[in-house]
């Protein structure tokens, strides 16, 4: 159906005007409360014109998409990996990959300035960076074979940059595995609901696993569909052990216990194989996570709750409680993945591309989900604000920052300006299932209760506990499958570095090679995890600013890479396009990588905060049982700081290797051969 | 009632195409469409190998 010309042009007008209206209604509003349908609409309508004009505009003019072109699917068809698929398919593919935790956490924490700054750049983040990044990196990949973006960073920067490049790509993995086995952790510390629920999804993922290998091999939908009923019912078995004295206190586990069990979840994950655990845990949860979105979105539209969260909190000067940092940069910092992710070129140059069946089609895949993941983002945001501010706070903040009884907590909030006591908290706590949501930081245990109070409201009430449950299990199950598979790769990887240095340790399949693999790799991300549990200010105050950094780096190379290609494929017209975000994220990454060294205030600065600490240590300041642990959060703030240090280094590499290699073509001193694969005509009809 | 049959139709197939339910179904189509006469892989083989290639790179995000 194709609408009259001048139809369409009011049609846009109106979506514009909508738009434009909502946007003033959520930046103007200056009352009590707001409504989450403004967000929506400002969203809604700004992904819209985006990608009907920008989008639009990069395809025919700066990418030229041609759709008689053969793509690498077609070309290299093998009914496996390589392989045309529907558009709609591989939206679907490609949403499923790139969606996860991080624009779910990011925004909960962001959420501290305020509604107004994370949802502005979520939305003008996305539209201009984020979905451009990932459609770029899409359309380079479909343009040279479907390579990935190590192989075209090595081919376009030259040897620093794509050594620069593998660093990087190693350094964010071990971190983001880390920053959410801590939110789980966090999640799961003395909630023997959740434990139990969380520990339940594992004999489910192998029942799953052996009905998929054993009984009907490759049947995912059947597999998929008893695994989901079992998921939902491993909610209830929670309630039922939380109601049971002698079981409830068999999953009551403390921080550390939790975090060993999930180091040793991730080796074993790494090392048993693939059909048993990571494979069936990986349908299950991409299941659950495309029902909760689509539920999210159901629901906030039907229930159109009222944002409680002001429009910006005094802390955009830098003294939030969750997180240290003022606006510029942390804000940007903190929400990395929902408005760019540079995780997300990993994909867009992995899977995705080779299964492009038209040229045409990188448009809708590439710049369509990422403007969906940044939805996504949105909404955490509204879960976030629909709850009371000061019990927004009371939840996110560390006992180590207001102290670890109801009262001297509630007060401090209460004193900033968000009132707040203990019997609300108290109350809540009771209405979710929790003993206590005092200090539940991580960001899982707030976003879980704004969900149950959304779905609790608008599918029925007195299940918030259920919900809260439910929500709790969902971020689980994916940030598991991040974990044991972001292993089982990390593991790959090592032996690929390893097997440079002996042979023998290459072989994937040798068990000592996989074993020491799996170690190393658990061993980097277990360790940031370990001192996040013992950390007495919450561990995600660190662990998700150096998380954000290396997404930022990351998103950073990805985009020099695309700019290259542009300057030597006869787009440097158009090479801002690319080149502007860069900008854009070179220049955040290195404001806050400089304020994270050299910064004397020991919230904000990793040097500053090991010398407060060493300080503090000798003089005898500190209580018995912090300084128990001073020693080894001391020389993880010192590290913290040298990985800074580290990453600073290699965005900058790569800036100066990018620039040289175009100057090198520009200036016709060393002109850089075409990397385009030559033009087939495709055959499909 | 065709129409609802129809819909019906083409939102399992799409479902069974996400999920990876048809995978071995593709397969055996293209080995058949442009290999005609070699050996194919059975159901269980299929599955086995691909699980092993799908979970060499990183295909999850944050």
């Amino acid at each position: 159906m194709t609408l009259p010309k001048p139809a369409r042009a009011v049609l846009w007008a109106a979506i514009a005007v909508a738009g434009a209206a909502a946007f003033g209604g959520i930046a103007l509003h200056r009352g009590e409360s707001i409504n989450a349908t403004w967000f929506v609409v400002a969203a809604v309508c700004t992904y819209l014109i985006g990608f009907r004009f920008y989008s639009g505009w990069i395809a025919a003019r700066v990418c030229r998409l041609d759709a008689t072109r053969a793509t690498p699917a077609e070309r290299f068809d093998n009914g496996r990996d390589f392989m045309p698929t529907h558009r709609s398919i591989v939206f679907g593919h490609h949403f499923a990959a790139i969606a996860g935790a991080g624009p779910l956490i990011g925004p909960t924490l962001a959420a501290q300035f305020g509604y107004l700054p994370g949802t502005l750049w979520l939305l003008v983040g996305a539209v201009l960076a984020g979905c451009v990044q990932d459609m770029l990196v899409l359309f380079c990949s479909t343009r040279r074979d479907g390579r990935s973006l190590a192989h075209l960073a090595r081919e376009e920067l030259g040897r620093f940059g794509a050594a620069a490049a593998m660093v990087g790509t190693l350094f964010i993995m071990i971190i983001l595995m880390a920053v959410l086995a801590l939110v789980v952790v966090k999640a799961m510390a003395h909630s023997p609901w959740s434990t139990a629920t969380v520990f339940a999804t594992i004999p489910i993922a192998i029942l799953v696993g052996l009905y998929l290998r054993l009984l009907r091999p490759g049947r995912v939908l059947e597999a998929t569909a008893i695994g989901v009923v079992l998921l939902l019912l491993a909610v209830g078995f929670g309630g039922w052990v939380e109601q049971h004295p002698a079981w409830r206190t068999l999953f009551d586990l403390d921080g550390k216990a939790l975090a060993w069990f999930v180091i040793g979840y991730g080796f074993f994950a790494a090392i048993l194989p693939v059909w048993l655990l990571l494979a069936p845990r990986d349908y299950l949860s991409t299941f659950i996570k495309l029902g909760v979105v689509f539920l999210l979105a159901v629901a906030i539209c039907v229930l159109q709750p009222e944002v409680r969260m002001p429009a910006l909190t005094r802390f955009i000067d830098g003294t939030g409680p969750i997180f240290a940092g003022k606006l510029f940069p942390f804000l940007f910092i903190t929400l990395a993945c929902g408005a760019i992710s540079g995780f997300h070129a990993l994909v867009a140059s992995g899977t995705t591309p080779k299964l492009i069946a038209r040229e045409t089609d990188v448009r809708m895949v590439g710049y369509g989900s990422m403007a969906l993941e940044s939805f996504v983002a949105v909404m955490a945001m509204v879960a976030a604000c629909v709850l009371d501010p000061g019990v927004f706070f009371a939840i996110n903040t560390a006992a180590g920052v207001v102290g670890a009884d109801p009262a001297t907590a509630t007060a401090t909030i209460t004193s900033w300006g968000f009132p707040v006591d203990a019997a609300q908290m108290q109350a809540l706590a009771q209405q979710m299932g929790e003993s206590t949501l005092f200090g539940r930081t991580g960001g899982a245990p707030s976003l879980a209760v704004g969900m149950a109070h959304i779905f609790g409201s608008a599918f029925g009430e007195g299940l918030f506990a259920i919900w809260y449950h439910f929500a709790i299990m969902f971020e689980a199950v994916f940030i598991l499958t991040v974990l044991d598979a972001g292993t089982r790769v990390g593991r790959f990887i090592m032996q690929d570095t390893l097997g440079a240095l002996w042979e023998p340790l290459g072989r994937t399949s040798w068990a000592p090679s996989a074993w020491a693999a799996s170690l190393l790799t658990v061993f980097g991300w277990g360790y940031f995890l370990y001192i996040g549990v013992i950390d007495p200010n919450g561990g995600i105050n660190i662990l998700w600013p150096l998380f954000g950094m290396a997404n930022q780096m990351l998103a950073a190379i990805a985009l020099a890479v695309v700019t290259a290609i542009f300057v030597k494929s006869g787009r440097l017209r158009y090479a801002w396009v690319p080149g502007a975000p860069l900008a854009w994220l070179v220049t955040v990454t290195t404001a806050a990588a400089i304020q994270k060294i050299f910064s004397d205030d020991p919230r904000m600065g990793f040097f500053a905060a090991a010398e407060d600490l060493a300080t503090k240590l000798t003089a005898g300041m500190l209580p018995p049982e912090r300084a128990a642990v001073a020693p080894q959060l001391i020389f993880n703030q010192q590290l913290d700081g040298w990985l800074t240090v580290a990453l600073l280094l290699i965005v900058w590499t790569i800036v100066i290797d990018t620039a040289r290699g175009c100057w090198n073509h520009l200036s016709g001193r060393r002109p850089a051969p075409d990397t385009e694969s030559p033009y087939v005509a495709t055959q499909l009809t | 009632m065709t129409g609802l049959r129809a819909g019906w139709r083409s939102l399992w197939s799409a479902l069974r195409a996400l999920s990876g339910d048809d995978a071995y179904e593709r397969y055996v189509r293209h080995r058949q469409g442009r290999h005609p006469g070699e050996p194919l892989l059975d159901r269980a083989e299929f599955y086995q190998a691909e699980l092993d290639r799908r979970f060499r790179e990183a295909s999850r995000c944050c």
